[in-house]
């Protein structure tokens, strides 16, 4: 594994060079600059020629039509908008967008490119039947944070601060921000994007969430329930944040393929913050997707991500019900099978719509654990093998309305705890590694009164405990305001 | 791992293979509506490929950015979009994600239409509580042939710029085009002729330059703001309205839901009328000809 942090680097920089290489190869360089000359050449007479006919056209509509010359100069930017298309055509760089023929609210040209800002506002009322303080999915190492329905009554969940634009003609710049309930301010993402690189490929660099699996790559307001299912609560700590790079290619197919590869810090769970120059989290995904017939459109993809942690610290308790701290140190590696489907009648979501949708993620982790690192300090092996999966269904039943449901399981397996194995401790040294078969199912229906509002209820009954079912209600609000957001799959 | 990289490689290979089966002679196009779609065939012939990313039953605003369409975006050597907002959901991610240059906006290879023609209803001002509306104006601008004539000069011209080798090919079907448009045009204003005047209920603001072109009179909107849905006070207050000053049809498009329109159309006692709105919304509105020829007809025949 350690071999593909460098060999990523150099791939991302071998794609960053390709373009110019593949010019540089030509053998006949004259040859084609006087192709090239000669094609100019016919294209301005062209070019000319069919200014000259949209000029003599445009005045014989301006008169035969006086309403609409009268309120505005007909058809303007066009004569112009080809002619630098031209010269764009020889020399690549862009050529300005045709001007709308009304632009409101344009007066300076000091706010003119200011970027496109949205803010997403979202809060809660929880009730829930167990105290949300001693919420653990039993049988597995905890995340961080990530975990659980959060905290009972009122709450303010997080207001998400994005601001997007092109910055120049090769990167595209993203930020979103999420300013939490306890004032604390998270980066959730800030990325810059490749706009320029041509031949399907873009590169992704700054802090992103990883395209691993479907979910991982959604904001929380684009979520069809409340929470993560609870595999990505346990594996990613809710979802996934590369601080890194990230290389997508499509393929050139009416099938949609695409192939990506990551490479991050691994500072964020399940990695950890390591003080090494190397990489520490890799990922690499394929997607396909397709559509069938005009009603159905579907995703399919696979996705392996490598982590590694030093000191990944949790806390647990030990045989005698004291509070101690934990920790794995070593190789947390996770596949993931995700399939997505949606189906409306003719493509429109306005009367109907249906979204089935499921992940399989499986997690091995490889390396040392260590018991009580600020007391006794002892480590041995540890091997663990994991599972989880989730499907979930949303159903559009009317305009404005749906209703979903959805089921999660895990799988803990037995771990294999070297300290425990050569008698050192008992087993119940580590009762969050009890082997256990979390489980959970919810029901939400959601209301939008427009595109951006949503209202939301969810009931759950949560078997996610090593004994209690903690019966989850969650009301839910979304509301957008700004730029409008992006449709995506 | 040095595996998985192998077998990663092949799939690649095995994906470039694929894609690189298509003949190089028609340019590539992704049109974000039938009728973009249509247009296109009337200028390119068969020396474009077009690809629809909607249909008539569909609203276009309502699209998501799914995966066939980016793989479109990323193979296309023109994008011809409508603009105005319509597509602003879907379109800028298809554009970021395609990896695909040629079409990227400023480029030769993105096309917009509605900047090229005089847009109604440019809001003074635009709040989110007064619905959907669109700061840059209506953008439903196909159904005004006006509209069409010149988008279709400015298309024809874009066709040759992006395929240089058929230039000569565009800019003849493009004259031959405006030709036919221009006497067909004439042919429906004359039809059109008794339409003048005549009061009408629509339901999404979406038949504006329909009515501008055909001097119809929008009496009222069954949609109390751009895509907002009616609410029960709402229709009740439109039936008194409506009954004081009766319009003579209801206008519906393919893509609408006949609720709303009938439950109105039963209180007040008009005709609703299925307008096809897209080329492909009824079995005659096969083209751009046909989607007028079938409006106007309908139209009239509903007055009768």
């Amino acid at each position: 594994m350690a071999k593909l942090a460098p060999g990523a680097g150099a791939f991302i920089v071998a794609c960053m060079l390709w373009p110019h290489a593949g010019y540089a190869a030509t053998d006949d360089v004259a040859a084609l600059r006087a192709e090239i000359e000669a094609l100019k050449a016919d294209y301005t007479s062209r070019v000319q020629a069919l200014e000259a006919r949209i000029k003599q056209l445009e005045s014989a509509v301006a008169t035969a039509q006086p309403a609409a010359a009268a309120a505005a100069p007909a058809a303007p930017g066009t004569p112009g908008a080809v002619g630098t298309a031209v010269a764009s055509a020889v020399a690549p760089p862009a050529l300005p967008q045709a001007v709308p023929g009304a632009a409101p609210g344009k007066s300076s040209s000091a706010t003119a490119f200011n970027p496109a800002i949205s803010m997403i506002l979202t809060g809660n009322y929880a009730s829930l039947s167990q105290d949300p303080a001693t919420y653990r999915v039993a049988g597995f190492i905890p995340p961080p944070a990530g975990e659980g329905p959060g905290e009972r009554s009122f709450n303010l969940d997080e207001s998400e601060l994005t601001v997007s634009s092109n910055v120049d003609p090769y990167f595209f710049a993203n930020v979103t921000a999420a300013i939490q309930g306890d004032n604390s301010i998270d980066i959730e993402e800030a990325y810059f994007k490749t706009l320029a690189l041509n031949r399907g490929f873009t590169i992704k660099g700054g802090r992103f969430f990883s395209a691993t699996g479907y979910l991982n790559e959604v904001h929380s307001h684009n979520w069809d329930f409340a929470d993560q299912p609870l595999v990505y609560q346990v594996f990613f700590g809710g979802q996934l944040a590369q601080d890194g790079a990230q290389l997508r290619w499509i393929a050139p197919t009416d099938y949609f393929i695409e192939l990506g590869a990551e490479a991050g810090s691994g500072r964020s769970f399940p990695g950890s913050h390591r003080n090494l120059n190397s990489l520490a989290s890799d990922a690499l995904f394929a997607h396909l997707g397709g559509d069938a017939g005009d009603s159905t459109s579907w995703r399919l993809g696979v996705s392996w991500l490598d982590a590694r942690s030093t000191d990944r610290a949790y806390g647990d308790v030990d045989q005698f019900g004291a509070p101690v701290s934990d920790a794995f140190t070593g190789t947390s590696r996770t596949w993931i099978l995700d399939g997505t489907l949606k189906w409306a009648p003719h493509g429109d979501p306005t009367q109907h719509l249906f979204k089935l949708q499921g992940e399989y993620l499986h997690r091995t982790e490889d390396g040392q654990l260590a018991f009580d690192i600020t007391g006794q300090n002892l480590a041995g092996a540890y091997r663990s093998s994991q599972s989880g999966w989730y499907v979930q269904a949303v159903y559009g039943f009317m305009p404005r309305w749906r209703a979903g449901l959805r089921y999660d399981a895990m799988q803990s397996g037995t771990p294999r705890i070297g300290l425990v194995d050569a008698g050192l401790l008992p087993s119940t040294a580590f009762p969050s590694l009890e082997p256990a078969s979390p489980r959970r199912a919810t029901l939400m229906l959601d209301w939008s009164l427009s595109e951006f509002s949503r209202l939301r209820a969810q009931y759950a009954w949560d078997e996610a405990r090593a004994t209690e079912t903690d019966r989850q209600l969650l009301l839910q609000y979304i509301f957008a305001i700004g730029a409008h957001g992006a449709h995506k799959f | 791992m040095s595996k998985l990289i192998r077998g990663l490689l092949a799939l690649a290979s095995l994906a470039l293979c694929l894609g690189a089966a298509p003949a190089q002679a028609a340019i590539r196009v992704l049109a974000t509506t039938p009728d973009w779609a249509a247009l296109l065939v009337e200028l390119g012939g068969d020396k474009v490929n077009v690809y629809t990313a909607t249909s008539a039953f569909q609203d276009v605003h309502r699209v998501d950015a799914k995966p066939s369409l980016v793989a479109r975006a990323r193979t296309a050597d023109l994008i011809v979009a409508t603009g105005a907002d319509l597509e602003i959901g879907w379109m800028p991610v298809l554009l970021q994600d395609s990896g695909n240059t040629k079409v990227q906006p400023g480029a030769p290879g993105y096309f917009e239409a509605a900047p090229l023609v005089h847009l109604l209803e440019v809001p003074a001002a635009v709040d989110r509580a007064m619905g959907d509306i669109h700061p840059l104006g209506n953008p439903h601008v196909t159904l005004d042939p006006r509209n069409i004539a010149i988008i279709a000069r400015a298309l024809a011209a874009r066709l040759a710029l992006v395929d240089p080798a058929n230039a000569a090919f565009y800019a003849a079907r493009g004259e031959d085009f405006q030709r036919r448009w221009q006497q067909a045009s004439v042919r429906w204003e004359t039809q059109a002729a008794p339409l003048k005047g005549v009061g009408v209920v629509v339901i999404h603001r979406d038949q504006a330059y329909l009515c501008n072109w055909l001097g119809l009179k929008e009496l009222a909107a069954i949609e109390p703001k751009p895509g907002v849905p009616p609410s029960a006070g709402y229709l009740v207050e439109l039936v008194t309205r409506l009954t004081a000053t009766p319009p003579r049809l209801i206008l519906r498009n393919a893509y609408n839901d006949p609720k709303a329109a009938d439950w109105l159309a039963e209180r007040i006692h008009v005709p609703v009328v299925l307008l096809p709105y897209s080329v492909g919304g009824t079995p005659q509105a096969k083209d751009l000809f046909g989607l007028f020829d079938d409006t106007i007809n309908r139209l009239l025949a509903a007055l009768k």
